[in-house]
């Protein structure tokens, strides 16, 4: 068995491809003890992220068990996160430092 | 477990047993190089400092070269000085010595030159070599170990397998009563807050801040924001989404243990468990700090595959890119691959990663060693060069 994506820690709510991965594909995952497998509802690319279940608008993206930030929009199982629904509470490239 | 080491007159153990050739200023290089090609079993740390430097910058680089020679993995200790630059290498030799390792010192402008500075230098040396030589490995607890951890020629591999990997290691040496040290402070920027939080005092927690912050304004004094642009397009290309994503996968490899103390560069922590010493991220200087924290292995994760060691400490280099594993075989000493396989892999790796720890602190060479590959090294400081 060869996984294709890792979740790399239990609290985590999101998976990183670590292969090119096209929509609709079944990818099994390990989150500590627990063996899952996932279809994706979306293409993936190597390095992305995609979400393991419902992140509600508003609420934290986990990854290394840490929030890595804040959801824009309300996401659905198994799909892209990236910058396009996700925010950094600690500073981006395209705001000044003043900002956040 | 145990590793085989030898015992040092401070209480530490040296998992190698270099006689140490050193120079107090960047014009007694060559001759400590020189005298380290001819005698061996002896090995120069190189550098560009001390003269002509800031107070402050002077004071740092003699606290570096102490700790340096207090390194467990140097027998003894060979200063060579120039004669005429600021540091003072009286002073350098007393700190050494405070460790009970022998040091000797060769002046150059006093004894009468490059030749018979390089003459004498090596009979000190070799003399030193011949005395080392005589000293056994035993048998040690893992607890007497401290790590450094440092990670260069990142890529995508390294935030997700490598360094969370080695992150798993230096858990398992802390719980086994060991210590651990990491800087590149440069590197937290984003997820210092994080870092924070796991400080065992809010005293720690704001010193942890507080050299991010510190950093950050030096870097903003010469016009260059460092937060400001990351993650980077090429980043966000490649799937990282914001930049305390891009931090946690490099500070992922200093574990999840409480961190115990913040030191400044060059200094020598003391206790066990974990610590942060402030150093840049850049190899030259950033493995010289690891080395001064009193490191005696140092485990290097990289993803696109760094070439260097480190004069007197092996650097055990770990990437999780099979490509880069197979085409530079002389820069890396381990591959792990977290996808492969039953079972919880991540922890697999990091139990690879510490038995590799134990076999090379036992003796087991790195590829750096056997290239050699460790010449290119500094002291980082702060001020101009005057």
């Amino acid at each position: 068995m060869r996984l294709e994506a890792v979740v790399l820690n239990a609290r985590d709510n999101v998976a990183t491809a670590v292969a090119n991965l096209g929509k609709g594909a079944k990818v099994e995952l390990r989150a500590g003890e627990k063996t899952f497998t996932v279809e994706l509802k979306a293409p993936i690319s190597l390095g992305h992220k995609f979400s393991l279940h419902h992140i509600d608008n508003g609420s934290a993206i986990i990854q290394y068990g840490e929030v890595i930030g804040i959801a824009t929009k309300s996401i659905k199982p198994e799909e892209h996160v990236h910058v396009h629904n996700v925010v950094s509470i600690r500073g981006r490239g395209n705001l000044s430092k003043e900002e956040v | 477990m145990s590793f085989l080491a030898y015992p040092r007159p401070d209480g530490s153990f040296g998992v190698r047993n270099y006689v140490g050739i050193i120079p107090t200023v960047a014009c007694a290089g060559d001759v400590a190089h020189w005298i380290s090609n001819q005698i061996r079993s002896s090995v120069a740390f190189l550098h560009q400092q001390g003269c002509c430097q800031t107070k402050s910058d002077l004071e740092l680089v003699t606290r570096t070269l102490i700790s340096l020679g207090r390194n467990p993995n140097l027998a003894s200790v060979l200063l060579v000085s120039l004669g005429c630059e600021s540091i003072s290498v009286d002073q350098v030799a007393e700190g050494i010595s405070q460790s009970g390792k022998p040091v000797e010192k060769v002046v150059i402008q006093k004894i009468g030159g490059v030749n018979p500075a390089l003459a004498e230098g090596s009979r000190l040396a070799r003399q030193l070599v011949v005395e080392a030589s005589a000293l056994r490995r035993s048998k040690v607890e893992e607890s007497e170990l401290r790590i450094g951890i440092k990670c260069g020629a990142s890529d995508t591999t390294s935030g997700l397998a490598s360094n969370p990997a080695i992150g798993g290691a230096v858990d398992l040496l802390i719980e086994k009563g060991g210590g651990a040290v990491f800087g590149e402070t440069t590197e937290s920027i984003g997820a210092e807050h994080i870092l924070a939080q796991r400080a065992v005092s809010p005293e720690v927690g704001r010193r942890i801040l507080e050299i991010v912050d510190r950093m950050e304004k030096r870097a903003m004094a010469m016009g260059t924001d460092m937060r400001g642009g990351q993650p980077t397009k090429g980043n966000i290309a490649g799937g990282l989404t914001t930049i305390e994503e891009k931090s946690l996968g490099a500070i992922a490899k200093g574990g999840t243990k409480p961190i115990q103390a913040v030191y400044e560069y060059g200094e020598s922590p003391q206790g066990k468990g974990l610590f942060i010493m402030d150093s840049p991220g850049r190899e030259p200087e950033a493995l010289t700090a690891l080395a001064a924290a009193g490191a005696q292995v140092i485990l290097f994760s990289t993803g696109l595959g760094a070439p260097q060691g480190f004069p007197f400490v092996p650097v055990i280099k770990i990437t999780a890119n099979p490509i880069t594993y197979q085409h530079l075989p002389d820069h890396i000493d381990l591959c792990i691959d977290i996808t492969s396989g039953a079972g919880h892999s991540l922890r697999k790796a990091s139990q690879t990663i510490y038995e590799e720890v134990l076999k090379t602190a036992s003796g087991k060479k790195t590829m750096a060693e056997t290239t050699g590959y460790f010449t290119a090294t500094d002291i980082y400081t702060t001020g101009p060069v005057i």
